[in-house]
This record gives C-alpha cells, sequence and structure tokens, in this order.
C-alpha cells in the first residue's frame, strides 16, 4: 500500500512541476511572441551581471527571476471596504481547480519498473472526464470572488461578466465531451487515449480529430472562452474595466491570477492533445516498439517507449500553448453581445447538432 | 466508509449549512451553500456514488449556485439590516425541521436496506445510465419534458413582447 501512495505522490509531484515552471516559462513565450507580432524587441534589460557582461538569456531573466521577485516583494494591498477573508481567499480559489484538473491527464502509457506496471497518469477514475468538467465549473468561483470582494466597481462588473460567460461556454464544452465520449465510447481519458492507437487502413492513425473535427473546434474555442484569454478576455478586458476581477489585486496575489491564466492554457492544451490528438500516441509505436505500415518494425526497451510518449505529449501540448499565445496576440476582443451569442446562438445549436449526429452514424454502423 | 471520514464531512456539512442561515451578508450566506453541497459531493463520492458525486458538483456547485451568485452580485444586495424576530423564525424552523426529521426516520427506518458495502458495479456510469435509460426510460423523459416546459414558461414570462 505504501508503495502505491509514493507511486502517485512522485506521479504528482512530477506533473505539478512540470505544470508551474512550465507556467512561468510561458510568461516568457507570451511576452516575445507578442514583441514578435508587434514588431518590437520585447523584455531584454534586466540580467545577471556576470564578467562584465549582462546575462538576459533572451529576457527569460526578466520574466523567470525579475518579474517575480517584483511581485513577491511588492505590497500587498486590501482595499478599504473590501471582505478580508474573501478577497485573499479568491486568487487561491482561482489556482486550485486548475492544478487539480492535471490529476488524470495521462502523459505516458504504462511503465514497468521490475514486475511493477505502473499507468502515467496521476489518478484513474471511473468518472473520468466529468471529473474534468467538475473542476472547470468550479473554476468560475475565484474570478466571481475576486470581482465581489474586491469592492469595487471594476471588479464587480468583471466578476459578473465573468460568470456569465463561463457558464455559457461550459454547455458548448460539456456538449463537444458528450460527442467524444460517444466517439470512443468511454469516458476514461487514458483508454481514450489508447484507442487513438489504432490505425485506420493500416496507415492513419485514428486520432479524435479525424473523427470529430467539428467537436474540435468547438472544445478549443469554449476552453479558451473558458480560461478567458483574447478574444473571451471581457472579464479582464484592461481599455473598459482596467483589469476587471483582479483590479484590485497585487503583489503575490496577482501573481496568482496571472499564473492561474497560464496554468489553464497548458490545461487547454493538454487536453485537446488528449483527445483530439492521440495524448501521448507516436504513430506506429507500440509497447514494444515501431511498427511501420511497409513492414519495418524496430524493437525498443520499454523505458525508451515510455520516454518517446512522454516527449510526443509534451510537443502536441507545447504546440497549442504556442498556438494559444498566438490567437492572443492575433484577435481583437469581441463585444459583450457577440460573445453571448456566439455562445447560446452559434456554438450551443451546432454542438447539439454533432452530438445528434455522431449518435445517428454510431447507431448505423453498429447496426450494419 | 470509514466512520472519521463520514464524521469529518457531517460536521463540515452541518457548519456549512448554518453559514447558510447565519450569515447576514447573501453572498456569505450562497457561498456556504457552495461548500455544503461541495460536501456533500464529497460525501457521494466516499459511499461509491462516483457519477452522483461528480454530477453534483457540475451541476449543482458549479452552476446553478454560480446563477445564485450571478443574481446576488447583479442586483447588488447587501446585507439584510432588519433585525427578525429570533423566536419566530427559529420556531417555525424548529417545527418544521422536526417534521422533517420524524419523517425521515419513519421511512428510513420501514425501508429494510441493511449497512453493508456495495456492490462492485454500485454507482458507475454503466449501472446508472442503465436504470436512468432502460429501466426507468419513460418517468426520465417525462421529467424532462417538465424541465422544457418551465424552461419555456421561464422565457415566456421574461420577454417583454412575443411576436
Amino acid at each position: 500500500m505504501w508503495v502505491e501512495i509514493g507511486i502517485a505522490t512522485i506521479k504528482a509531484l512530477v506533473v505539478l512541476l512540470t505544470v508551474l515552471p512550465l507556467a512561468g516559462a510561458l510568461g516568457w513565450v507570451e511576452r516575445k511572441g507578442s514583441a514578435l507580432i508587434q514588431d518590437r524587441i520585447g523584455a531584454n534589460r534586466a540580467g545577471i551581471p556576470l564578467f562584465g557582461m549582462n546575462i538576459t538569456l533572451q529576457g527569460l531573466v526578466n520574466t523567470l527571476m525579475a518579474d517575480p521577485l517584483k511581485l513577491l516583494t511588492k505590497e500587498d494591498v486590501t482595499p478599504r471596504g473590501a471582505d478580508r477573508f474573501l478577497h485573499a481567499l479568491a486568487p487561491v480559489v482561482n489556482l486550485f481547480p486548475a492544478l487539480v484538473t492535471f490529476a488524470i491527464v495521462p502523459f505516458g502509457d504504462v511503465l514497468f519498473i521490475g514486475d511493477r506496471e505502473i499507468n502515467l497518469q496521476i489518478a484513474q477514475l471511473d468518472v473520468g472526464i466529468l471529473y474534468v468538467l467538475a473542476m472547470v465549473s468550479l473554476g468560475v468561483y475565484g474570478v466571481v470572488l475576486g470581482g465581489w470582494a474586491s469592492n469595487n466597481r471594476w471588479s464587480l462588473l468583471g466578476g459578473i461578466r465573468g460568470s456569465a460567460q463561463m457558464i455559457s461556454y461550459e454547455v458548448a464544452m460539456g456538449l463537444s465531451v458528450v460527442a467524444m465520449i460517444l466517439t470512443y465510447g468511454t469516458v476514461e481519458l487514458q483508454s481514450m487515449t489508447r484507442q487513438q492507437g489504432h490505425l485506420i487502413g493500416g496507415w492513419v492513425p485514428a486520432w479524435g480529430i479525424l473523427y470529430q473535427p467539428v467537436a474540435f473546434i468547438l472544445f478549443l474555442t469554449a476552453g479558451i472562452a473558458e480560461s478567458k484569454r483574447v478574444p473571451f478576455d471581457l472579464p479582464e478586458s484592461e481599455s473598459e474595466l482596467v483589469a476587471g476581477f483582479f483590479t484590485e489585486y497585487s503583489g503575490s496575489k496577482h501573481m496568482l491570477f496571472f499564473m492561474t491564466d497560464f496554468v489553464e492554457i497548458i490545461f487547454v492544451a493538454a487536453m485537446v492533445s488528449t483527445l483530439f490528438f492521440g495524448g501521448w500516441q507516436v504513430p506506429y509505436l507500440f509497447r514494444d516498439g515501431f511498427h511501420f505500415p511497409w513492414g519495418t518494425a524496430i524493437a525498443l526497451p520499454n523505458l525508451v517507449v515510455a520516454i518517446l510518449e512522454l516527449l510526443s505529449f509534451t510537443v502536441k501540448m507545447l504546440f497549442f500553448c504556442w498556438f494559444q499565445i498566438m490567437l492572443r496576440w492575433t484577435l481583437p476582443r469581441f463585444r459583450y453581445d457577440q460573445l453571448m451569442r456566439l455562445g447560446w446562438k452559434g456554438m450551443l445549436p451546432i454542438a447539439l447538432a454533432n452530438v445528434l449526429v455522431t449518435a445517428v452514424v454510431i447507431l448505423l454502423v453498429q447496426g450494419a | 466508509m470509514t466512520l472519521p471520514i463520514f464524521a469529518l464531512l457531517a460536521l463540515l456539512i452541518v457548519v456549512f449549512a448554518l453559514g447558510v442561515i447565519l450569515a447576514r451578508n447573501p453572498v456569505r450566506s450562497a457561498l456556504s451553500l457552495v461548500m455544503t453541497l461541495f460536501f456533500l459531493a464529497l460525501l457521494y463520492l466516499f459511499l461509491d456514488a462516483h457519477l452522483v458525486g461528480a454530477l453534483q458538483i457540475i451541476v449543482y456547485t458549479g452552476a446553478i449556485m454560480v446563477l445564485f451568485l450571478f443574481v446576488i452580485m447583479l442586483l447588488n444586495l447587501q446585507a439584510d439590516p432588519e433585525e427578525r424576530s429570533a423566536v419566530t423564525t427559529l420556531g417555525t424552523a424548529g417545527t418544521l425541521c422536526a417534521a422533517f426529521v420524524a419523517l425521515l426516520v419513519y421511512m428510513v427506518g420501514n425501508t429494510g436496506i441493511a449497512a453493508g458495502p456495495a456492490s462492485a458495479n454500485f454507482g458507475t456510469i454503466q449501472t446508472v445510465a442503465e436504470a436512468l435509460f432502460i429501466r426507468l426510460m419513460l418517468p426520465f423523459e417525462i421529467t424532462s419534458v417538465l424541465m422544457l416546459v418551465a424552461i419555456i414558461g421561464a422565457v415566456v414570462l421574461a420577454k417583454r413582447t412575443i411576436q
């Protein structure tokens, strides 16, 4: 029993210690990416003076050392008239659901150590992806609490916008997930990923996007809306609400809100890769090595296979992180009525139709 | 489920349920209700009803309570300054609670369900789905029609003009 607890702890720590530094690194990608798109150089001044040189590491020192130090040492202000307890609680409530959702993301198949078989996923729950939906739906409380407890009109408006937006897009997200559950016939993410290892006609990997392109677009859009980023950043829209629900936060609490933003990006990227792009699957890689459709086979030890799968998952995840950041600096912000129209009159009917078509097709295929 | 876990969860549920009625601020009241429903979901999880636990969080904690908070914030409700007579409030509440507890004790006492470990596939998605969509298909569909009626009614009431 203690061995199982130890293995689970190690897996949880590995995931946590990957996600948190990656969230910081994405801050750097965001700053440099925005600079690239806006034809600027971006943060490049802060550095470590060493041997008469200024070691800036392309601005990494700025984002990973100077910014956190500045935020951690700043004065922590709670506005007068604010609900002190809830004001302090909001950033934590915001970060918590975003982090715990990683518990069910599979980042590899199985690793054999001795005669022990380790499933490369922190927790295999029988409610599977419903756990993700549950945690995503809890994410709204950080926004609502931060907006309400600050005793500030901008914050309150941001909080109200945030709750309306997240409720609206949860519906479309849930329905796109329903289509995926129908396709795979399971709610468990690890077995969804395993099914994507099949080959269609012996050549094409059976990734989710080939079966459900509509659900992919719906899920990605709803995911970006849930993480409240441009073009869905109405809860914080700087030009009208200063910073929306986290206007009145400073220092480390402000940093927590920022962190949550990046953790949510990573989470959306991880889910999109898992559901639609084969998760940890490498085309033609099986548990015992590569089997190419033209007959070549390369046998590989289990450890190498596990590392390749981990790499594959990381690459896919990083691509979608990068994609979301590029999207942010490419698109303008929606107007509020456009946001609501897209959610309820656009995505909801499409998602419903997608579920219906999927169900009918599955029925026909199974009946035939 | 072991007794200490049940005791802890039950205690938390009761404490936050008290918070719902004792908090003077409507937002704090609603948040206490969120916590009550959340710990209730955990209770379901420890009772092996995993699907019900997840649905409890998705539907009640994550959707309905958010709408409650949304309305409270939209109307900008403040703490109720009016002092209520504690005796009448508590008296009425106490009587209703006592009647409910008596009914509950009577009903549970008559079901004849023996305490014991749940069967292996209890509370899984398959079991619940079979009950809902095969055994209880008709009541389930009638319930959804009822809810549809309620939604249409709400839309009709909320619309200022109907073409």
